[in-house]
């Protein structure tokens, strides 16, 4: 019990991140529609990169950015340098996550994931009839 | 010594390209065959009169793996094969090209081609000095037979070419490979060596599921129960069923369970742990098997494939037994027998280019029309059944010897008994054939002339040298003495 | 100068192609030009990592700092034996698929995507080699994601030939981005438990950690599924066939030759020379996992090949049953499984390559994949049939080709260390692949030609043979697997030198 409310006090920070996490997984797995799914991945890598920035915070210390000060304390710079990458990188997925939706809205005239499925399993069909 | 064996190597290879090459040219083609697969039979038996008993000939091609070469060498047994198989070419290669052109068949020089390649990997096969070269050249043997087998490129000509290759490729993948594996890891070598390299890293257990693993998984041997493909793979033209299945792909079967027993596990070993007792009961049941289905086949080639089921048991009988002795009556069959079989084959061949049938029942009488023919015919039975003088009856005899003398009760016998009963079975099922067309039907008045020549000359010369083969015993058994020798 | 060639060739390998590729894109919109320029650095590239793979055969081991700073503060590219024959599949890879993708692209894509693929190729070249390259593990994490989204962008460009590719490249979008994401929160625990990222120096901290750490499972646990999804073992490998198949012919070539092995790389990676196979997991729970799965992966692709009826189809799957056999002698966690397993990637980048390269160049001749519009093709297109019954017999791995020597190795693994099961399963799988590769073939060399095509009359006109451009790298990648079948000092002993500095990092 005591553990748990140590948990609930101190790292706070990994349980909502883990929540934000599994809603994000759960939105890709359930929602039909495309750009719902890329939503959810995007919640998801989001998640992980706030459980992170979170855990790099130094207690009492400010952003990491030189400010001149003597004995300033500083959260610790790298997480954020790193997360900045990562962040870019699901930016770049997003973008072309979004694009690819969008052919496939023009070829199959439809972005819902089951309509998307039975139109592959018809051209499939027609593919590979039997010798 | 080594040139000469590399050049019997290359040879048949060689004369493949130049055969592709040659292809819209019938004439040159063929005779570039014949002159090919002279010089093939002139190196080997040039070899087989160099060779000489106690040194050794052995030569590393290439490395593959380290500590596994590929390698060949010169012994015996593997001399005997080869100069089989190259003698045999050159007969059958002239047959085939009657065949050929006699029945129209198309797409010659890729049949011609991959009937070098086949008789280059089965001398491969020959000269192989460990057993990961044998098995190079046994799936060459085996990739390069298969466009044969299907030839025809009908219904059945896949379904048999599926039939062979699935069989094939499945016993020597699942079985083979493993077993050859296992070996590497139990002995540290895979090269053939006298006395076997398996002696003292293994219980008789071990040895024998090892054993089994081997005989199956060389299924070109045709062992019961995987003996299918060779009655499926008849779908082929006779040629190839003459050369390629009554002596070189069956043959390299057998010649591979031969070297198996001889030079991996070695006939002491085997004896001393009793690991080819059970293989002794499959091999008499093999025989019997086969001989009774053959006796319900009224396909001419159905009968004669059955048949060489029955045959090749006898030198799997022969392995089994475990004796030196058992070892040299094996090799002397299966030279017996090859001889004979092509024989058979090739004159199915010259009665369906002649006559267009393969049914025993129409051949009632066609024995007045065809006389050259079916007396090769009735020579080529008599040899398998085993009457003397023909070469037959001398392996058989041999290996009723063996048996006696191996001391394995149960199993000699049976082995014996098996032996005197599928003489009689083969009487059976093959005199019949000639006797049916020399000596009924004669209401029917067939008017039908011989096989062309050059269908008629090969397997009357092949006949003929069942019988002449017989003043050879002598000189083949002292050759293969050094098989029945006991290791140093 | 080949020493400063040697001081400088880690980073060139991978920066010619990533920097050229935005160039190419600012400064050219024909496609030949693009596709002129992304040659040439390909063939510099290769270069480069042959220059590596020569200079690391003698044991040394390159590093390259980044803005010279020394690590672990800085980013550094460390290139040992493994690292040096991936760059060389890859480089190699890209370069006989750029050979080959002049005509095919000219022919499947619209002219206006058509510089726009060469970028992409050029920047999933350049991302796979940063990821055999570098010893940080985030800049792994960062290659991985640039290769990977470079891959998507690949199959997408397929959609205007079949929409399919749409949908597929997709998928493999939100699969593949769940597990870099993965891959990227692993990374992030072991920072956490140990404050640095450079991999040589993870592996020091690591080991001086208390074992039974929970984080440092979790962290195991997340880079090794996360890495699952890229090397597509099962279950988390439906997203691989579609993609495969459906994307543009030359895109098939070069991913099926280099992507997936590079995810195996970076496992071997982070499970032998980070984590080594005793600490967090350990080695009996791994081999729990892997070998299962990876026997299942390879029984189940094998099954759906079988079935299959579109050609390009039955290869990806016959992808994901040979990518089984490559962790399978990972997962045997011993030298010899290791030996196995890198030489059968060797071997099977080539075989796979030139099988998709053939199927390119039959793509090139007709629209339809199907088996029953491929009857009769090996009379129209001999040459190409010719190489991909070559490329088959390795894939079968027929004696004297270099599928042969993997599989040897991979059953011999197996049978030393008792486990007769699994190499009866290796034999098993490799008929399945007998049955699948004979259906083409069969179909190709046996069958007359359906006379009944679409909507076409009957008399038309037979279909030719592939361009030169397309049949020399195809010829290329066939012989040169029959070749390491023969001679094989260059995989072997590369795969012995790799298995040796595993096991000796691994204790």
């Amino acid at each position: 019990m005591d553990n748990a409310l140590q948990i609930l006090t101190e790292d706070y920070n990994a349980i909502i991140a883990t929540f934000l996490m599994m809603i994000g997984l759960y939105i890709v797995m359930s929602r039909a529609h495309l750009i719902k799914k890329i939503l959810g991945l995007n919640l998801f890598q989001n998640a992980v990169f706030l459980f992170y920035i979170s855990a790099g915070k130094v207690g009492g210390g400010t952003a990491p950015i030189l400010t001149g000060e003597a004995g300033a304390i500083y959260s610790n710079p790298l997480p954020h340098v790193l997360i900045l990458t990562a962040i870019v990188v699901g930016v770049a997925t997003m973008g072309l996550g979004l694009a690819i939706v969008l052919r496939i809205h023009e070829a199959y005239g439809t972005i819902e994931e089951d309509e998307i499925a039975q139109a592959d399993i018809a051209d499939d069909t027609r593919d590979e009839d039997r010798e | 010594m080594q040139t000469l064996s590399l050049l019997a190597l290359a040879l048949p290879f060689l004369g493949a390209a130049a055969i592709l090459l040659l292809g819209r040219l019938p004439n040159p083609r063929d005779i570039m065959m014949i002159a090919v697969s002279i010089g093939t039979a002139a190196c080997v038996i040039a070899l087989l009169f160099l060779y000489e008993d106690g040194k050794t000939h052995a030569w590393t091609l290439f490395a593959l793996l380290p500590n596994l070469d590929v390698a060949w060498h010169l012994e015996p047994l593997g001399l005997l094969f080869a100069a089989l198989a190259s003698a045999l070419w050159v007969i059958t290669g002239l047959y085939a090209i009657g065949y050929m052109r006699a029945n129209n068949e198309k797409k010659q020089p890729r049949f011609f081609a991959c009937f070098s390649i086949a008789i280059g990997s089965a001398i491969g096969v020959a000269f192989a000095a460990n057993l990961l070269t044998l098995f190079i050249f046994y799936e060459i043997l085996t990739l390069s037979t298969y466009p044969l087998v299907s030839h025809r490129e009908t219904k059945e000509a896949k379904r048999g070419g599926r039939y062979y290759l699935a069989y094939l490729l499945g016993t020597s993948f699942l079985f083979l490979l493993p077993a050859i594996i296992w070996t590497w890891r139990r002995a540290g070598t895979l090269d053939f060596v006298e006395g076997g390299i398996l002696p003292g890293s293994m219980g008789g257990m071990e040895a024998a599921l090892l054993l089994a693993l081997y005989v199956y998984g060389i299924g070109k041997a045709a062992l019961m129960p995987l003996h299918r493909w060779l009655p499926e793979a008849m779908v082929a033209p006779t040629p190839v069923s003459a050369l390629l299945h009554a002596v070189a792909v069956v043959k390299a079967g057998v010649f591979a369970v031969l070297k198996v027993g001889i030079y991996i596990f070695g006939a002491a070993f085997l004896s001393e742990k009793g690991a080819s007792e059970w293989l002794i009961w499959l091999a008499c049941f093999s025989i019997l098997a086969a001989s009774l289905i053959a006796l319900t086949k009224t396909n001419l080639k159905a009968r004669l494939a059955y048949s060489t089921v029955s045959q090749l048991a006898y030198v799997i009988l022969a392995m089994a037994l475990a004796t030196p002795a058992a070892m040299v009556a094996g090799a002397l069959h299966m030279a017996s027998h090859a001889l004979a079989k092509v024989s058979l084959f090739m004159c199915a061949g010259a009665i369906h280019t002649a006559s267009h049938k393969d049914e025993i029942p129409d051949m009632a009488g066609l024995g007045r029309a065809m006389p050259l023919t079916f007396s090769a015919f009735t020579l080529g039975a008599l040899s398998i059944i085993g009457l003397p003088p023909f070469i037959g009856m001398w392996s058989k005899w041999r290996l009723g010897e063996a048996a006696l003398s191996s001391g394995q009760s149960w199993g000699a016998w049976a082995a014996l008994a098996t032996l005197l009963l599928s003489s009689l079975l083969n009487l059976l099922y093959l005199l019949t054939i000639p006797a049916r067309a020399f000596l009924s039907g004669a209401e029917k008045r067939v008017a039908m002339r011989e096989a062309p020549f050059l269908c008629l000359l090969p397997p009357c010369l092949t006949a003929l040298a069942c019988f002449a083969m017989v003043f050879l015993i002598e000189p083949l058994g002292d050759f293969l003495a050094p098989l029945a020798r006991e290791p140093r | 100068m080949s020493e400063t060639l040697a001081l400088h060739a880690p980073a060139l390998v991978i920066l010619l192609p990533l920097l050229t590729a935005p160039l190419c894109f600012l400064f050219s919109r024909a496609a030949n030009g693009v596709w002129a320029t992304a040659l040439l650095v390909s063939l510099l590239s290769f270069l480069c990592a042959a220059f590596l793979l020569e200079k690391t055969f003698d044991g040394r081991v390159l590093s390259y700092h980044f803005g010279g700073f020394p690590p672990p503060l800085g980013i550094e590219y460390r290139i040992d034996m493994m690292s040096a024959l991936m760059l060389l599949i890859v480089a190699g890879a890209s370069l006989l698929g750029l050979l080959f993708a002049r005509r095919s692209v000219a022919r499947e894509l619209p002219a206006a995507r058509q510089s726009a693929f060469y970028v992409c190729y050029l920047l999933c070249a350049s991302g796979l080699l940063g990821v055999a390259a570098t010893n940080d593990a985030f800049n792994m994490f960062v290659f991985l994601e640039i290769s990977s989204l470079a891959a998507y962008a690949l199959i997408a460009l397929g959609g205007d030939r079949d929409r399919r590719a749409l949908s597929a490249a997709y998928n493999y979008l939100i699969m593949g981005t769940i597990g870099a994401t993965f891959f990227v929160i692993g990374v992030f625990f072991l920072y956490a438990a140990t404050g640095t990222l450079n991999m040589t120096d993870l592996a020091d901290r690591l080991h001086a950690l208390p074992v039974g750490s929970r984080s440092l499972y979790a962290a195991e646990a997340f880079i090794i599924v996360g890495l699952a999804l890229k090397i597509a073992l099962f279950p988390l490998h439906v997203w691989l066939p579609n993609a495969y198949a459906f994307a543009p012919s030359a895109a098939t070539v070069f991913l099926s030759a280099a992507a997936a092995k590079v995810a195996i790389y970076a496992l071997v990676r982070f499970l032998f020379s980070v984590f080594g196979l005793d600490f967090a997991i350990g080695g009996e729970t791994l081999n729990a996992v892997i070998l299962p799965t990876a026997m299942i992966g390879m029984i189940i692709g094998s099954f759906s090949a079988i079935f299959a009826r579109h050609a390009k189809r039955i290869f990806a799957y016959s992808s994901i049953a040979q990518l089984g056999y490559m962790m399978l002698g990972i997962g045997l966690e011993s030298r010899e499984g290791l030996e196995a397993s890198f030489v059968y990637l060797f071997n099977h980048a080539l075989a796979k390559s030139a099988i998709f390269m053939a199927l390119g160049c039959i793509a090139y001749q007709q629209a339809s994949m199907k088996l029953s519009d491929l009857h009769g093709i090996a009379r129209d297109m001999p040459w190409t049939m010719a190489a991909f019954t070559i490329a088959a017999l390795s894939l079968i791995g027929a004696p004297l080709t270099g599928g042969f020597i993997g599989k040897w190795l991979l059953m011999d693994a197996a049978l030393a260390q008792g486990f007769w099961l699994i190499a009866l399963v290796i034999a098993a799988v490799s008929l399945m692949a007998v049955l699948y590769v004979w259906r083409v073939i069969e179909a190709a060399y046996l069958k007359a030609p359906t006379g009944r095509r679409r909507g076409a009359p009957r008399a038309e006109a037979p279909r030719r043979e592939a361009p030169f451009s397309m049949l020399l790298p195809l010829w290329i990648a066939a012989l040169l697997s029959v070749y390491f079948g023969v001679d094989t000092r260059l995989p072997v002993g590369a795969a012995e030198i790799i298995a040796d500095s595993l096991e000796a990092a691994g204790q």
